[in-house]
């Protein structure tokens, strides 16, 4: 019976084509007019893989409005839920309509799926729609959700900055055992020591390069000594501190945010509250007092690391020894240029770390939330590094320090 | 005609196909991880229309054998025949004709987090079918209400639903494209026993109007008892026991003997002789 399907079938392109390899099988609809009545008889493969031939053809046989319908099931060799829904929801249309609709011929098995499936068929309730409001007011709305949004992230950061502060735990009667020195030590190596290599090889790159840079201005100067000036001024200040807290809330603050956002959608952030653990004093404390320790050490390394590029560059370009590098040096930085830029290397830490676990603790139950969380912490914690950097030379300028 | 037989056995057959077709076919598997010997020369067929509980210790592997099956898992020895191809070596073209007629329910849902339930449920239509959007939508709400879920579920993300109403939602996309054959991986785990009980019921009642055949790894005594037409216990690595539930009842097997006619299962098992 299905001989020429099967020669379809042994055709290469057959598998691309499922409804190919049963042509003859694929659903048809004849109509025939008999006065008022229209008889419908469907015949063939009413099936999810073949329902979209006919989808449009039944449509429209439900624009029919009075008389009667007969729709006869006998030439219908095999039917699923979705020939069973396309037959029932032209019932339902057309009773609607008032056009009265009598099956026939179908198997015990295809009126048992009709039975299933006309319970939904018939269902009126409203489909949920999607927001049908003016693009106006949807704009506002956004507009406003997100100075909410920012209300929130700042009361979110400051609970968990008091947190912090107010120590580890609260957990009576174990003072002695609230600071867990293991996990800052575990965290102090992973987000400092690990950091070192790229830390110190990225500082050395941007130290060489804007040591050349200078090196190649002044010299229509005649005054390429003064790059050590420039070097030691701005990355004792500037880029080594900056480069490293950057450096940092890529790397660390992700991470951060990863672990609590993916400990958060598994609940585990629910069990320590019950247990009886304050989570941010579990999660929170230990890494933003590594961070705390941590990015002021990377700091000095960053800073050595840039010196050590701009004197191998100033000497291999301009001739300046290093000897002469560093003399220079001493001469032009004082011990307050070097706390400068040290002074901001906690604060930075603290914002990154912050950031990092106020988005982590955002984290909703998809995977995409936890994607999107990440993205924002490192993206929010860069943002703010620079500011709040800004805001120190300000403050810098203005004490005259 | 050989690939008559193959190709489009439910075309020709009763709506439902001959009830003792073997649509599933493991014949000596061996799988293995890291040395270790999980399942040995493991024999197992599956009929058209049954529900066969699988069971068994655990750790016994099976998960692993379900796995194996739907070849997420290597096996080192043996073959799996489904719908009498053999997946090992047949055609990527016919390995996505095999898998258009399977739909799994994982232990978990494995519903994708950032998808609602509505397009969880259109994924396998959009990937294997070519139908209208109107269409498509129409057929994932029938779905969707079919397992018992309210219209406004639809529109919801995973992490908004229960742990029932998950279940459900990710037997609504596996029922998408009406497959013959449905793997449920402890599908009433974690669900209370009126929900499980529904549960059984729904998949019943799915059996009975779509022809499904159902593979279902199960805990749930009640399940045993009230759906699964045969049941099959897995243990030394292999199909230890296989037969109606009264043949479970009447195994001298230590393990079977201990899990059907244990505390647990005593009551359960006094309420249907009763």
């Amino acid at each position: 019976m299905l001989t020429t399907a099967d020669t379809d079938a042994s055709q290469p392109e057959a598998g691309r084509e499922p409804d190919a390899r049963a042509a003859d099988v694929r659903p048809s609809i004849e109509t025939r007019e008999d006065g008022s009545t229209l008889h419908v008889a469907l015949a063939g493969v009413w099936t999810t893989r073949m329902i979209g031939l006919v989808d449009k053809e039944m449509r429209e046989l439900a624009n029919r409005e009075g008389g009667k319908l007969v729709l006869d099931l006998s030439g219908v060799s095999k039917m699923d839920t979705a020939g069973a829904w396309v037959v029932e929801r032209l019932i339902a249309a057309l009773s609607d309509k008032g056009t009265e609709t009598e099956v026939t011929g179908g198997s015990e098995a295809a009126s048992t799926l009709l039975d299933a499936v006309g319970e939904s068929a018939h269902n009126k309730d409203e489909q949920p729609s999607g927001d049908t409001r003016n693009i106006v007011i949807r704009m506002l709305e956004a507009i406003g959700r997100g100075v909410y949004a920012m209300k929130d992230d700042f009361i979110a950061s400051m609970n968990i900055l008091g947190a912090t502060i107010a120590g580890a735990q609260s957990k009576a009667g174990r003072a002695g055992h609230s600071v867990n020195i293991t996990a800052i030590v575990h965290h102090i190596d992973k987000m400092g020591v690990g950091a070192i290599p790229v830390v110190v090889l990225m500082s050395a790159i941007v130290g060489a390069i804007v040591a050349q840079q200078g090196a190649f201005q002044l010299r229509y100067f005649g005054a390429e000594i003064f790059v050590v000036d420039l070097v030691g001024i701005l990355v004792w200040r500037e880029l080594g501190v900056l480069l490293t807290a950057i450096m940092i809330a890529g790397r660390s603050g992700s991470a951060i945010t990863a672990e609590i956002g993916s400990m958060k959608m598994r609940e585990e952030v629910d069990a320590l509250k019950v247990i009886g653990l304050n989570p941010v004093g579990v999660l929170v404390f230990p890494r933003l007092v590594a961070l705390v320790i941590a990015v002021p050490c990377l700091t000095i390394a960053a800073n050595f690391a840039a010196l050590g590029g701009a004197i191998f560059v100033t000497y291999m370009y301009s001739g300046i020894s290093p000897e002469t590098f560093i003399e220079r040096m001493r001469a032009t930085i004082d011990i307050s240029t070097i706390f400068a830029g040290l002074i901001k290397a906690p604060f930075m830490a603290l914002i990154i770390g912050t950031l990092a676990s106020v988005e982590g603790m955002k984290v909703g139950g998809s995977a995409e939330s936890l994607g999107a969380r990440v993205t924002a912490s490192v993206v929010k914690a860069i943002f703010v590094v620079i500011i709040v950097d800004g805001f120190f030379a300000i403050f810098y300028a203005a004490i005259d320090f | 005609m050989d690939q008559t037989v193959q190709e489009a056995p439910a075309e020709q057959q009763a709506p439902h196909g001959d009830p003792n077709e073997i649509i599933i076919e493991a014949r000596d598997v061996t799988v293995g991880f890291g040395g270790k010997t999980v399942l040995e020369h493991l024999n197992l067929d599956i009929r058209r229309g049954e529900i066969l509980g699988f069971v068994g210790p655990s750790g016994a592997g099976k998960s692993v054998l379900l796995r194996t099956i739907l070849g997420l898992n290597q096996k080192q020895e043996g073959t799996v025949k489904i719908f009498g191809t053999d997946i090992d070596n047949a055609s990527d073209e016919d390995k996505t004709r095999v898998d258009m007629r399977m739909g799994v329910l994982f232990q978990h849902g494995a519903l994708f987090s950032a998808l609602t339930v509505l397009e969880n449920v259109q994924v396998p239509m959009r990937e294997y079918l070519d139908l209208p959007k109107e269409l498509m939508d129409e057929l994932a709400m029938l779905k969707i209400e079919l397992v018992g879920l309210k219209r406004d579920a639809a529109n919801k993300f995973p992490s908004e639903l229960s742990g029932g109403m998950i279940k459900r939602a990710a037997l609504a996309r596996a029922l998408a494209l009406d497959p013959d054959v449905v793997f449920l991986d402890e599908p009433t785990s974690g669900l209370d026993p009126i929900g499980a009980a529904d549960f059984d019921e729904l998949v019943a009642k799915l059996r009975d109007t779509m022809g499904l055949t159902v593979y279902m790894v199960t805990h749930d005594l009640d399940s045993l008892f009230s759906v699964c037409d045969r049941v099959a216990v897995l243990g030394q690595k292999k199909v230890m026991v296989e037969g109606t539930i009264e043949e479970m009842l009447a195994s001298e097997e230590p393990w079977v003997k201990s899990y059907f006619r244990g505390k647990r299962a005593r009551q359960l098992d006094m309420e249907t002789r009763s």
